[in-house]
This record gives structure tokens, C-alpha cells and sequence, in this order.
């Protein structure tokens, strides 16, 4: 085996990201954070997806939605949001919120104290559960360009969630699969948030008809800084 | 022995063998008993003949309605050639006697009409034993069984399908008290250790019958002498191709053993790129479609091959015609495994076995003639037994609730009487048993999703059929999920050559040899489905592969069109320089015991009688410029090359237990501020190189050799790289599927038109944080310490050297650091290397974005 040891770098500044105009920063959590107005925008946290495979008796661990919420507090504390936009199936199905735990409620509110809280309808959570604090929606806008769950086909300026993009990479390193954001500067599909949801490798026929000319841009999460990747690196699995 | 049975042998010539009367005389006292006996002595004759007698002297009406005498071997193939071979008596003396093989090929009607009306001698695998034990008409299958018979023991015991297989065992000695168990072995260091297998453990330790056969004729064994220059490195003989095909030509039948089946298909392109004599060569590893080992191994056994190049898959017992040569070609990697091997050139006792053995390069030569010296004494290094694995418990218990309401406490006594198990205490079986019912979490969310529940009346039950459905899917303990079918289809840029070169006759003839015109076909998009299955390669393979690229497989070359689901769709291709599988050195590590053996070869000059003219060289100037390694010590050498500072090690501990120390000790210079850059490891040493200079930071009094390589290293070093470690997240993922946390085909891929995989990494990331001492963490664990990481071993050896570290400050590489350096970018990365794939990436982006805005990186 052959390894080359990576220089320990200082985190450079965070990557730049830009969506119809809007300049946003790609967070190394997989966040987008909009600095002027202190936004911060995460994509499929899929709470309780642990609990709908064990109703399932496939009993994966139940510390999923724990893991989420703390790397989400995490992100808030770092980053101090007015306001935190969920882009949807933010739970992993409707009955979520009957399973979720006391402690992992009280996490949940905890983050929520103090800021808006905006939750973006998705097809796995048309309703978010009634106990939950925040505002509902369908989309959002932000300027021109809108937030929404499922991205569509021939929007001009759009953030949007629901496809898990991962990208695979491959250099003279060596290979690996990352989540990513997705982006061309008219759109950016963001990276699944939740500790359970698993990925879709951007070459898939699912992103061609939202890329017309390809995604010009990985954003793709490291371990220690977010790289943006070239379409010619980036390959199919 | 009955007077019909005595006549049949002696109308044969033969007369019956010690071993098999001893045998004959255990098994009608009822006892247990283990035969060690070598290949051709009879062995499997020796294992039914008192089944065949008790058999022909009990009235049908006087026998229980279910299996008389249950077969177990390896391997499928094995279990059917054995059932031919009992037909010759049954039909001989006319016996009452009905034999059946059931595998996972046999029809569902028949399987059924088994379970209905049992044969009286049943040939299976483990797995189906399981999956009989796990049905409710197990007592009816089973009650009145006498006898079982295990076959090739050594080989099954050292895998978790002897743990599985031990379970099952306990469970037939449950539902029949009285049944002995017959183990049939080759020859292995402790054969103690197999007779405590075969009998139940109650408190003493219990042990069946010893039964030895006598040793065959010493084998016939060389070292082959090159006319070609040794090489330094390499594990593929390209020298002495000739010198092995003229030692085929020689032969009747020779079988080419290699260590990898990237080794067997690369040395099957070489020989028959020579080939003009058009030597019927064939080859045969466990990645080719069964069909096409089966057409091999009919061919054999009609005597029309001349050669075949074959891995491990041909190591166990099936007699498949007249061998008379064994070429070992690579690592022998031990002398147990070297000597089984040879036994498969001539099965008859009393000629010798020959046995040739192609090194690849200089220190196989060392391990080669160690391996010889050691074979000549008859020296046995087999692995010692396993203690059972939690996660083979896990299936099993869920198993035994599939098949009928069980009582923990009487559960757990059956279990302990299996000897992997017999240490395993109370908390450790309820743990298992948590993990069966609820996932075994401490965060109790799931008790209304358990899978067994506990009535009022204290047992425990299967709390839905589809529970019992989806362990039937799941039993056995080879993780298969990791292989991708490797499926034929016409890749629209060579659909014409395709079709010219389809000519059927793949068995034996590579479709293309090495050095044609490349032209490497194009990704052509969607793809033709439904061509031939090839065979299966392992998923982490293909994963390094881009569409387009090409490889070795089944002695062709393929190009990857991509891949759909679980098969990678492939085209036949030209290339002058294929990919070729490259499975790195071997499954196996170099023998513990092999390796004390090399070491004192080499520190000795004296011993070096026997060595090649090249290897004394190599070695005497070694001894000038540097030192030899002496036995008891670590030799660590350091010099300056290009820009770096290398520090070479000689642990001789197997390349895996070198990977994980090169890990560890990168983590170590990088905090000694050394700025470590990168490691190389191989069976004997391990490079790592830097920028910082070791020899000079040690001579100032900075660093100190000892506190490098100190075994504290095993501590928090270890636990944070494992949190990230992918060879423990792979461990960690068959643990997963053997318990039955997940299912086989997890991470099931959604047919919902895309593909979004969860993988089980995500899953282990999140246990080892929230419960790090979760029952299938610590079966991970348990497995890595032996396994691909081989803890177990490193922690040994950094015990053995402290205070033992030899450091020779040179001016430049010595002779014998030259073959791991010449291994240097050979190999893919692992582990912190991985931000480097990013930041290579990124940096290309950059280079392509020249003048525009660069993105922040």
C-alpha cells in the first residue's frame, strides 16, 4: 500500500458558490450560508429514518436523528443564522415525528430558540409534525432565486435539495465518493444533511435534464475544507 | 468389518488400510473421532465405511425415518464428487442404501421431497445445514442421526463458517445425543484443537478419538534454479514464464498455483503468449462463472489438460485426474498451506510428490527455501483455532428462534458446548440475544420492533414470519455482496470484433494475447443487456476503474462500459497495457512461523548454502553496506533520497500487519513534526518517506527510534484512525450482514428510477459514536485483529522488539530496502490521504480555469 499523507492545512476561505447572482458560502457541513443576511440553508436532514427501517425490523442504530441535530447545532453555533431554511423531507416520513424521542424534541427546540426557523415542504414530509416551532411552506425565495424541495427542470435561479448528489472523484491520488453541491451558477443542488441518507452520484441521468450543460461544478465536502472539483474529475460510478 | 464389505476390497486388489479399520472400530463403539491423514490415503472411504456397514446390517424398519449419516464439506463441488465416488460400493454389494447431495443448485422439488422423506447419507455444505436446522422439521430430519462426517476440517474450522458449522453442530447433538462426529483433516499443527471441535465441552476439555495415518512418501521438492536475472519486486514471474512452460511441457498434468487471481489470470496471458506448442492451459479461480470451472474441471479429470493455472479454489481435496507436478509460482506464505498444495500432485502414497517452486522475486526466494527446509521436516504452521465470532451467534440464535421456541438458559448451555464458544460467557450471550430482539442498543426505542420476543412462559419466539423469512435469505457467513457479476455485452465501438472472436472456446484460449493494437473503446452510453456472466470481481475493484478502462479477467481482456445495479457491464477489447486486477500480494500473510524462519536465514551466512548465487550477493553486500537483521531485533534504516528522508523498517510480519503499522506510524512522525509524506509496505518491510529528517532529529536527541516505534502506539493512535479507517469500515459491514443488522443486499439499490445508496459506513460512523461498545463494533474488532488489519500480530511484534531496535544511519538505500522502494506508487491510497484526491482534483480545475475567477479552494 502507498499513502501519501496530506499537509495539514489551516482551512483556507470557505468556497465560494454562486446561484443566479447571489454569492453563498458552501460550509464544509454541507450547509449553504447566505453571510449578508445570515441564512443558513440545509437540505434532506431525513430525521428518524433509523426508526422507519426498524418499524421495518431492519433495526439500524437510533442515534440517527441525534447525530443530525447535534452536527446541525454545531453548524448554528459556528456560524450564528437569523434563520435556518430546511429544504425539505427534513423527516424522513409522516409519522416521524410519533417516533422521534423526548431528548432529541428537546434538541430540536433548543436549535430553534432564538431564530426563524423555515421548513420547506418535501416528498417525504409534505407535513411537518405539528409539535415542531417554524414556518411551512411550498418554496421560498430568496431574491430571484427560489428554494425548493425537488428541483425543476427549466428554473432560471434555484436552490434545491432531494437528489443527495455525491461526486465521485478520481485523481492520481487515488478515488473516493464525497457528497457534494451540485452547481452550474444558475442552480446548486445541494448535499443530503442527514446522518442516514445516502447519495446519488451526480453523473446519474437524474441531473442531466437540471444541467442542460452539465454541472460545471462539484463543491465537494472534505474532511478538512469544501473543493471544488472540475466536471472532468468527477466521474460516474 | 462384514464379510461382503472384506470381498469387496479384495476383489479390487486393495486390502483395507490401518487408519480405516481404527476408524471403523471408533465409530462402532459410537465414539468420535478425528482422522489426519495425508492426500491419496483414503480418507473419505475411511468416513463412510462404517456408515455403508451399519447401514447394510440395520433392517429399513429397524433405522429412524430421518438422515442416517450427514456429510459436511467446503465446498459444493466436493460434496458432489464425494457422492459419485460412494456410488462404486453401494452399487457394488448391491447396498440398501439411498445417497442424495443437497446445495444451493438443487431443484426446490427436490429439496422439499428431502425434507419429506430424508435420504440416509446427506451430502451438504454448512449453509444448508443451517438453513435445515432453522426449520421446524429439523427433530424429524435429524432425530435419529448416528453419525456425521466433516470433511477437509482443517480448512473449514479457520473461517467463520466453522463457527457457524460448530452451532450447528451442538444443535445435531441436541436433537440426537447419541451422534458421533467423524472429522477428516490434512496434517495440522494441533490436531487437539479439532478433536475438542468434534465433541461437546462440558467443562473438561472433552476431545474425540485420534486416529493418524502414515505419513506418504516424502515429497519431491525444488526451488527453481532461473537462468534469468532475479528480480527485485513484483509478484508475477515474468522471468521464468518459459522456465515454467517447459516444466509444463515436461509433465503429464501440472497445476500452477498462484496466491491472487490477478496473479493466475496474469500468468495465464504470459504462458500462453508463448504457447507454440498450443499446450492445452486452461484456468481456473473462484471470480470465473461456476460453469466454466466446472468445463475445467471435467477436462481435467479426462486427462485433456496439460496445465492449469489455478488460486486457492483447487487447494481442498476433490481428485480431479493425474497431476504430477505442483508449480508453485510466488509466496508460499506458509509451509502447512505449501505442503497441502503439493499433496495435490499424485495421490498415491507411496510416490513422492513433486513439487517445483517459482520465487518472483528475492525475498520470496528466501521465504521459498525456508518453506522447502521446513516442509522437509515436516514442519505444520496451520492457524490456530478461532474463537467463536458474536456475529455468527447472532444469525444463529435467530436462527434456532426460526426453528423452534427456545429457552435462553438451555440455549446458551448449547452453545458453550461448541468449542469456539466454550469460553463465551453469560453477558456476551445475552448481548447477542439483546442484539437479536431489539438491535442490542441502550437507547431502548425499538422493543416494539423486536424481531423475538419472550412469552410469559419464559421462552423466546420469532415475533413474525417474515422474520423467519428474511434469516432464510440472509444465513451463512461468506459476504458475497461485495462481488459484482461481471456480464459480457457488445460494446457498440467493438461489436464487430466481438462477434469475430466469440467462438466459444474461452475455456482454454484467451481471446486476445498481450500485445495487440490498443483501441480502447469509447463509452457508448446506454448498453445492450443480458449477455454472458463471466464471473464475479470484488466491487472495490471496479470502483478504482473509469468506464473505458480495461483488465485481465478470465484470461481476456475487458474493457468496463459501466455499471448497472450489481454487474459491471463489459466489452472485449484490445489494449496493449491492461488494467490488471490488482488484489495486492495475496489474501494469506506470511506464516508467524515462516517469517521466524526467513529471519534466521537471513542474519546467518551460513545458512545461505542452499540460496541462488544472486540472493548471496544481494545479501553479502548487504551485510557491507548496511547490517542483516538479526532475529530478535527490528533492523531500522534511514538515508536521504531526492528531496526526502526514507526510514525503512524489516519487521517480516506480513504486508497487512506492515499496512496498519505504516498507518500508526505516520500518525506518530507527523505529530514529531517529521512531515511524513507517504508509506509503502510489503510482507517482509515497510518505507515510510518525509521531510523531515528522522537520522538527524534522532542524532540531535529530538526524536528517539524506541518511542516511534513504542507499542503505546496502540492506543489512542489506533482508535482515532480506525474511526475513519475503510479496511474497518469494510470489517465492520460483514459483521453487519452475518448478524443480520442489514440484509444481504444492502444497501439495496431503490428501483425508483435512481439510485440513492445508503451505505453502512453512514451507519458506523454514527454507532461508533453514540455506542462504541455495541456488539457488532467489538465483533469488528475481534475480526480486525486477525483480519485485514492483523492487530493481533503488530501488538505482538512491537512486544518482541522493544528495546531490540537496531538503527543504521546510511548514506543512501541499502540492497535490502531496494524491492519496497521499487513498490513505491504502485498502490492506491487509503485512509488521510483522501483530502489529497480532492485537493489533486481541485487543483486541476484550477489549472483548466486558467484566466477565469478560480474558486475558492
Amino acid at each position: 500500500m502507498n499513502l501519501a499523507v496530506v499537509e495539514k492545512r489551516t482551512p483556507t476561505a470557505p468556497a465560494r458558490l454562486n446561484v443566479g447572482g447571489v454569492a453563498f458560502l458552501a460550509d464544509i457541513s454541507g450547509a449553504l450560508f447566505l453571510e449578508d443576511e445570515r441564512l443558513l440553508i440545509v437540505a434532506d436532514l431525513h430525521l428518524e429514518k433509523g426508526s422507519a427501517y426498524a418499524a421495518r425490523r431492519v433495526l439500524l442504530p437510533p442515534y440517527d436523528t441525534a447525530a443530525t441535530l447535534a452536527r446541525l447545532a454545531s453548524v448554528v453555533l459556528r456560524l450564528a443564522p437569523r434563520a435556518v431554511i430546511a429544504l425539505g423531507d427534513s423527516f424522513h416520513d409522516v409519522r416521524a415525528g410519533e417516533r422521534m424521542a423526548e431528548p432529541d424534541r428537546c434538541a430540536l427546540a433548543e436549535l430553534q430558540r432564538g431564530r426563524d426557523f423555515i421548513w420547506v415542504a418535501g416528498n417525504h414530509d409534505p407535513e411537518v409534525p405539528a409539535f415542531v416551532d417554524g414556518e411551512r411552506c411550498a418554496t421560498f425565495q430568496i431574491g430571484a432565486v427560489t428554494l425548493r424541495h425537488e428541483p425543476m427542470a427549466g428554473a432560471s435561479a434555484e436552490i434545491a435539495g432531494h437528489l443527495h448528489p455525491v461526486a465521485r472523484v478520481v485523481s492520481k491520488s487515488g478515488g473516493l465518493r464525497r457528497r457534494c453541491f451540485a452547481s452550474d451558477g444558475k442552480r446548486c443542488v445541494m448535499p443530503a444533511f442527514g446522518a442516514y441518507a445516502g447519495g446519488l452520484n451526480i453523473r446519474d441521468a437524474a441531473f442531466a435534464p437540471l444541467f442542460p450543460a452539465g454541472v460545471t461544478s462539484a463543491h465537494v465536502l472534505g474532511r478538512s475544507a469544501v473543493y471544488g472539483v472540475g466536471p472532468a474529475n468527477c466521474w460516474p460510478d | 468389518m462384514p464379510a461382503a464389505f472384506a470381498s469387496w476390497f479384495s476383489a479390487r486388489g486393495w486390502s483395507p488400510r490401518g487408519h480405516q479399520l481404527a476408524l471403523l472400530s471408533h465409530a462402532q463403539n459410537g465414539e468420535s473421532a478425528l482422522l489426519v491423514a495425508p492426500t491419496g490415503a483414503g480418507k473419505t472411504l475411511a468416513g463412510f465405511l462404517p456408515s455403508l456397514i451399519d447401514l447394510a446390517s440395520t433392517k429399513r424398519r429397524d433405522r429412524g425415518r430421518g438422515v442416517h449419516t450427514l456429510y459436511i464439506s467446503p465446498l459444493k463441488a466436493l460434496a458432489v464428487d464425494v457422492a459419485r465416488n460412494l456410488d462404486a460400493p453401494v452399487i457394488d454389494m448391491n447396498l440398501p442404501v439411498r445417497i442424495e447431495t443437497r446445495t444451493g443448485d438443487t431443484p426446490a422439488s427436490r429439496r422439499q421431497r428431502q425434507r419429506r422423506d430424508p435420504p440416509d447419507i446427506l451430502m451438504t455444505t454448512p449453509e444448508q445445514l443451517a438453513l435445515l436446522l432453522g426449520g421446524a422439521d429439523a427433530p424429524h430430519l435429524f432425530g435419529s442421526l448416528k453419525r456425521v462426517v466433516l470433511d477437509e476440517l482443517h480448512s473449514l474450522v479457520t473461517s467463520k463458517r466453522g463457527d457457524l458449522l460448530s452451532l450447528d453442530l451442538a444443535r445435531l447433538r441436541t436433537l440426537s445425543p447419541h451422534l458421533a462426529a467423524t472429522g477428516l483433516s490434512a496434517t495440522v499443527r494441533d490436531p487437539d484443537e479439532l478433536r475438542r471441535y468434534l465433541v461437546a465441552q462440558r467443562g473438561r476439555r472433552e476431545m474425540a478419538a485420534l486416529v493418524t495415518a502414515p505419513a506418504g512418501a516424502p515429497p519431491d521438492l525444488s526451488m527453481l534454479d532461473t537462468r534469468e536475472r532475479l528480480p527485485w519486486s513484483g509478484h508475477g514471474a515474468w522471468h521464468a514464464i518459459h522456465e515454467i512452460y517447459e516444466a509444463i511441457k515436461g509433465a503429464k498434468t501440472a497445476l500452477v498455483f498462484v496466491n491472487t487471481r490477478a496473479q493466475a489470470e496474469a500468468i495465464f496471458q504470459q504462458l500462453w503468449s508463448i504457447n507454440e506448442d498450443a499446450l492445452p492451459i486452461a484456468l481456473h479461480h473462484g471470480s470465473l462463472d461456476a460453469s466454466q470451472r466446472r468445463r475445467v474441471e471435467e477436462a481435467m479429470a479426462q486427462g485433456r489438460l496439460k496445465g492449469v493455472v489455478c488460486t486457492s479454489t483447487l487447494d481442498l481435496g476433490i481428485d480431479w485426474g493425474d497431476v504430477d507436478l505442483v508449480i508453485n509460482v510466488g509466496a508460499p506464505k506458509g509451509s502447512s498451506r505449501l505442503m497441502q498444495r503439493i499433496g495435490r500432485a499424485n495421490h498415491r502414497l507411496d510416490e513422492s510428490s513433486r513439487a517445483m517452486l517459482v520465487p518472483a522475486n528475492r525475498f520470496e526466494v528466501l521465504e521459498c527455501r525456508a518453506a522447502i527446509d521446513a516442509a522437509r521436516e515436516g514442519a505444520q504452521d496451520s492457524p490456530p483455532l478461532r474463537t467463536g465470532g458474536h456475529d455468527v451467534l447472532c444469525q444463529h440464535i435467530l436462527g434456532m428462534a426460526c426453528a423452534a421456541p427456545f429457552r435462553a438458559d438451555d440455549l446458551f448451555e448449547e452453545v458453550r458446548s461448541a468449542e469456539p464458544y466454550a469460553q463465551l460467557t453469560r453477558q456476551d450471550f445475552d448481548a447477542a440475544l439483546d442484539f437479536v430482539a431489539t438491535g442490542g442498543y441502550a437507547l431502548r426505542t425499538y422493543d416494539r420492533f423486536a424481531k423475538i420476543r419472550q412469552n410469559k412462559d419464559g421462552m423466546w419466539r420469532v415475533a413474525n414470519p417474515r422474520v423467519a423469512q428474511s434469516w432464510r435469505m440472509n444465513v451463512g457467513t461468506i459476504i458475497e455482496s461485495d462481488m459484482l457479476k461481471v456480464r459480457l455485452v457488445r460494446g457498440r465501438a467493438v461489436q464487430a470484433k466481438a462477434r469475430a472472436t466469440s467462438s466459444g472456446s474461452m475455456l482454454f484460449y484467451p481471446a486476445k494475447l498481450p500485445g495487440n493494437a490498443a483501441s480502447r473503446p469509447a463509452y457508448t452510453g446506454p448498453l445492450a443487456r443480458g449477455g454472458r456472466v463471466l464471473g464475479e470481481i470484488e466491487e472495490y475493484f471496479l470502483e478504482t476503474l473509469a468506464p473505458g478502462d480495461t483488465f485481465v479477467f478470465g484470461g481476456e481482456i475487458l474493457a468496463l462500459q459501466g455499471i448497472v445495479e450489481n454487474e459491471a457491464l463489459v466489452s472485449r477489447a484490445h489494449a496493449d497495457a491492461p488494467k490488471v486486477p490488482s488484489y495486492a500480494g495475496g489474501k494469506f500473510p506470511l506464516s508467524t512461523y515462516l517469517a521466524e524462519r526467513v529471519r534466521k536465514l537471513v542474519s546467518n551466512p551460513r545458512n545461505w548454502g542452499a540460496l541462488p548465487e544472486q540472493v548471496r550477493e544481494w545479501l553479502s553486500l548487504q551485510k557491507r553496506v548496511s547490517r542483516l537483521p538479526k532475529p530478535g531485533d527490528l533492523l531500522v534504516e534511514t538515508f536521504p533520497r531526492g528531496e526526502r528522508f526514507f526510514l525503512v523498517a524489516y519487521p517480516f510480519e506480513g504486508r497487512l500487519a506492515h499496512q496498519t503499522l505504516g498507518m500508526l506510524l505516520t500518525r506518530r512522525m507527523e505529530r514529531m513534526g517529521l512531515r511524513p509524506q507517504g508509506f509503502v509496505a510489503n510482507e517482509y518491510a515497510l518505507a515510510v518517506w518525509s521531510l523531515g529528517d528522522v537520522a538527524g532529529a534522532a542524532r540531535a536527541g529530538r526524536v528517539s527510534l524506541a518511542a516511534l516505534f513504542d507499542q503505546d502506539m496502540l492506543g489512542d493512535d489506533l482508535e482515532e484512525w480506525l474511526e475513519e479507517s475503510a479496511l474497518m469500515k469494510r470489517t465492520f459491514r460483514s459483521c453487519a450482514v452475518i448478524a443480520g443488522l442489514i440484509e444481504r443486499r444492502f444497501p439495496g439499490k431503490e428501483k425508483t428510477g435512481r439510485q440513492v445508496t445508503m451505505s453502512t459506513d453512514l451507519i458506523y460512523d454514527v454507532l461508533r459514536r453514540h455506542q462504541p461498545d455495541h456488539i457488532l463494533l467489538r465483533a469488528a474488532r475481534e475480526d480486525a485483529s486477525t483480519g485485514l488489519l492483523d492487530l493481533a500480530r503488530l501488538a505482538d511484534m512491537l512486544t518482541r522488539v522493544q528495546g531490540r531496535i537496531v538503527h543504521e544511519a546510511l548514506e543512501r538505500v541499502s540492497p535490502l530496502a531496494v524491492p519496497v522502494m521499487l513498490e513505491i506508487g504502485r498502490e492506491p491510497v487509503y485512509g488521510e490521504a483522501q483530502d489529497q484526491v480532492l485537493a489533486d482534483a481541485a487543483q486541476a480545475l484550477t489549472q483548466e480555469a486558467m484566466g477565469q475567477e478560480v474558486m475558492g479552494v
